[in-house]
């Protein structure tokens, strides 16, 4: 054998880094860097979720006529007309007096309003700005919702994310059955927007008589009861306080009946509201809404301080379970909608790593014994580079934490059909030398001289379409293009480089006398 | 082993380039009708819809699936077929629901309740926006790598080698979506990553032909360019047929064994493959002889590229050297 080479020291070395760096994978150990598999092939739910951002616009307005209300009263400032529409806020201030002063709180709380005055009417509107702002921050909000609540759900690393201007990515894996998607979906989508309104009492009695408008123009509004749907209440429009004031939410069981119910805490200005508010509402009912569906109206037997309360309701323990988690996790400014969903169960996924890796395995065993029918010697040193191409790429996706998807394993199947293509242009360039009668040493290095340009460029191009696929593609096919690119620059590597450094390592064994089974060239008719 | 020899007689490619050339435009031509006519069928990737795909505990029971089907009016016009084997079905709909907490598995399972014991095993659904999005992104990733390589192509060679190459491009992208029109299989996001892989393919394949014609300009005494072609591309056979066969072979596998996934995408590069041979024999080069492409130009040119071809040398001092 001949002296080492670098050529061959970096190889050795390269293969080696591949082989180790490639086992947590292969064996799926619980140390180590390991490439994730993705949703296709371990299953999962995968949804693109978008935001109905005008919910929020409509929600901001609500909130501001809320805590309006609360000023005004508080001021003692006599107003009438109140009214929340989609697009603003209006009222009539009665004393022409306290226009200065109404003025004056205006400019004061409510920031990046429009306020348009005609008279003792007033009408308040989001700026532009705000009304950007207040859809920004529904999105970011419902991100950060959402995964706080998937991980509050205890589910193996679920990833939410902002994709784009405005869709929100959900990646959960490891969803083993349709029940456990469905109440993760449940969860996801759940507004959890939380309501103590207060029932019309003068009203209440004509409920069942009145339509929705009609509630509507005396600035009420009509719930239904959330387990007997035909019950209804009669609610003033504007809650007398909102889940946004809510600090915690938890499952408890009720004494008598043992039935599960969710306790919840307020925060102290929360507390505080609703101390002032059922101190004035003593005999009055006071509904609990959550989702605009109404759980319990309580009468107001006394002053409730402490900011305890209770929402009773027919729940399962795991409906109760579900409802604390969303209400802790606060709710959704805004509701979301599916764009695009690919949910595969386990066994799906186990069904497609199975079909993939057999492709491979065929795929590869037929490649390594095609080279060497063909070349001899040269192929199973082809071989050898193929054998460290598939292991650097499993390595590098290895330390990278790259997720592997079903196109993935195509693109590491197609890689070993094309990897050897560097290798079989290199040997048809020496056996072309050899024809001519060139030595094995020459024949070797001119070989490679005269093959580098060709492979050079050809994997260039072949890169400039991966790495755009990569760019601009999706999910699935970025694993694709990322398993391509890694396999190519992987090969420059193993083939070029590599099987260089072996040939001029072997040089003193090759025997110019027996090249058909060094090149694979037939002797009898090739030999000159 | 040798199929091709490298003393092998010179094969007169370009006598009959005019021939070859009328078969490929007639493949073109008949690939552009079936598109028009036939069209492509998009699926829920781009044209928007859901999948579901269901398995039963033996046989499925396709027609009382699609009896219960067509009772519901959302799923009115919804195709059901057998997925790999008799025991799995897919359900394709044109509908898609926007709600997330119920959904079209959730009322598939209760359309189907009764019909066996089945068990839904995936679930893809895309809503119109999206796809509508992911074809414009699909497009636009046609388009930019086109353009990519174009610019390399003109930078490396010449500009004519570049258009050629493009040409040749062209002519197999539009034979695979032919074929895809023709077999009618849902066009998906992997198929999209077939096209475009036979695009890389297929230029890979082209370019080590136009490297040996370039080589060729400057070893092979002959001025004509006929002659040059044929020798090159003879010279290059034995390497086009070989890596050739083994990507056919890998992806051949995929078709067979892959599952029914990476059907459609595997496929699409078996013709690829095939097509993408056949060009950068068969019609790159020529195309370089029609564009009048010039070898006293090209050598004229090649003085004043001196510089150009420094830097490659450089590049290979750069490799001889180990620093790549």
């Amino acid at each position: 054998m001949g002296t080492l080479n670098y050529r061959v020291v970096i190889f050795a070395f390269a293969f080696i880094f591949g082989v180790v760096f490639s086992i947590p994978s292969l064996t799926q150990s619980d140390s180590g860097k390991k490439i994730t598999l993705g949703l296709d092939l371990q299953g999962g739910l995968h949804m693109l979720l978008s935001v109905k951002t005008e919910v929020a616009l409509e929600s901001k307005l609500k909130s501001i006529g809320t805590s309006l209300k609360y000023i005004l009263e508080d001021e003692d400032i006599v107003f009438d007309d109140l009214k929340i529409d989609s697009d603003k806020v209006s009222f009539e201030v009665l004393d022409e007096d306290e226009i200065p002063k109404v003025d004056k709180i205006l400019a004061k709380e409510f920031k990046g309003i429009v306020v348009t005055k005609k008279g003792t009417h007033y009408e308040l509107s989001l700026s532009e700005k705000m009304a950007k702002e207040t859809e920004k921050h529904a999105i970011d909000q419902a991100v950060d919702t959402i995964r706080t609540r998937l991980n509050m759900f205890g589910l193996a690393e679920p990833t939410v994310a902002k994709q784009g201007e405005d869709k929100i990515l959900v990646e959960v894996p490891g969803v083993k059955t349709a029940e456990d998607e469905q109440r993760i979906r449940a969860l996801i989508a759940k507004a959890a927007h939380l309501q103590m309104m207060a029932v019309d009492e003068d009203r209440a009695n004509r409920v069942y008589s009145m339509t929705q408008a009609e509630a509507q123009s005396y600035g009420d509004i009509i719930l239904p009861d959330v387990s007997e749907k035909d019950k209804k209440y009669l609610l003033y429009s504007i809650p007398i306080l909102d889940g946004s004031m809510l600090t915690d939410a938890k499952v408890g069981y009720e004494q008598k009946t043992n039935r599960p119910l969710i306790n919840f805490s307020l925060d102290g200005q929360g507390s505080k509201i609703f101390g002032d508010f059922t101190e004035k509402s003593v005999g009055k009912r006071m509904a609990v809404v959550l989702d605009d569906e109404v759980y319990t109206a309580p009468n107001i037997v006394q002053r409730i301080g402490g900011g305890k309360v209770q929402i009773t309701g027919n729940f399962t323990p795991q409906e109760a379970n579900d409802i604390a988690i969303a209400l802790r996790s606060g709710s959704l400014l805004a509701p979301v909608q599916v764009e695009e969903k690919r949910s595969v169960g386990p066994s799906l996924g186990a069904d497609n790593i199975k079909a993939s890796s057999i492709a491979l395995v065929v795929g590869f065993v037929l490649v390594i014994i095609f080279m060497v029918l063909y070349y001899g010697m040269a192929g199973v040193i082809s071989n050898v580079a193929l054998i460290a191409n598939l292991f650097l790429l499993l390595a590098i996706m290895s330390l990278a934490g790259a997720t592997l998807t079903l196109p993935g394993m195509a693109g590491i199947v197609l890689t070993v059909g094309m990897a050897v293509d560097a290798n079989v242009i290199i040997n048809e360039r020496i056996r072309e030398l050899l024809h001519q009668g060139s030595s094995v040493s020459k024949a070797i290095e001119q070989g490679y001289n005269n093959a580098f340009t060709a492979i050079w460029d050809a994997n260039v191009t072949t890169l400039i379409a991966a790495v755009v696929l990569f760019a601009y593609g999706t999910g699935p096919i970025k694993g694709f293009a990322l398993t391509m690119s890694i396999g190519i620059l992987a090969s420059m590597l193993t083939a070029i480089l590599g099987t260089h450094g072996i040939y001029q390592w072997l040089l003193p064994k090759i025997d110019k006398n027996r090249l058909d089974f060094w090149f694979g060239i037939e002797q009898e008719k090739g030999a000159k | 082993m040798e199929i091709f020899r490298p003393d092998q007689p010179i094969i007169g490619f370009m006598k009959n380039a005019k021939k070859v050339g009328a078969f490929s435009l007639l493949m073109i031509l008949a690939s552009i009708v079936l598109i028009a006519t036939k069209g492509l069928n998009y699926g829920i990737d781009f044209a928007g819809g859901t999948i579901v795909q269901v398995k039963y505990e033996g046989k499925a029971p396709i027609d009382k699936v699609r009896e219960r089907l067509s009772t519901v009016k959302e799923y009115e016009g919804a195709t059901v077929t057998f997925f790999g084997s008799d025991s799995e079905i897919a359900i394709r709909t044109k509908s898609t629901t926007k709600s997330v907490d119920s959904d079209v598995s959730d009322q598939m399972r209760k359309i189907l309740e009764g019909t066996g014991k089945f068990k839904i095993r995936g679930v893809d659904m895309v809503g119109p926006a999206v796809g509508d999005e992911l074809r414009t992104q699909g497009l636009m990733a046609m388009v930019l790598s086109i353009i990519g390589i174009l610019i390399y192509i003109s930078f490396r060679f010449e500009w004519r080698f570049a258009l050629a190459s493009v040409i040749a491009l062209i002519h197999d992208v539009t034979i695979a979506t032919g074929a895809l029109a023709l077999t009618q299989i849902d066009v998906n996001l992997p198929i999209l990553a077939a096209i475009l892989t036979i695009l890389g393919y297929s230029l890979n394949d082209t370019v080590i032909v136009f490297d040996r014609i370039r080589e060729g300009i400057r070893t092979i005494k002959s001025t004509n360019l006929g002659d040059v072609i044929d020798e090159s591309v003879t010279r290059t056979l034995s390497r086009t047929t070989l890596t050739s066969l083994t990507t056919f072979f890998v992806v051949l596998t995929l078709y067979l064994f892959g599952g029914e996934a990476l059907k459609g995408f595997s496929f699409t590069l078996l013709v690829g493959v095939v097509v993408g041979t056949y060009s950068s024999i068969f019609v790159a080069s020529p195309i370089l002889m029609w564009l009048n492409f010039s070898i006293e130009e090209f050598r004229a040119n090649e003085a004043a590229k001196a510089k150009r071809e420094k830097e490659k040398e450089k590049m290979r001092a750069m490799y001889e050297q180990g620093t790549m």
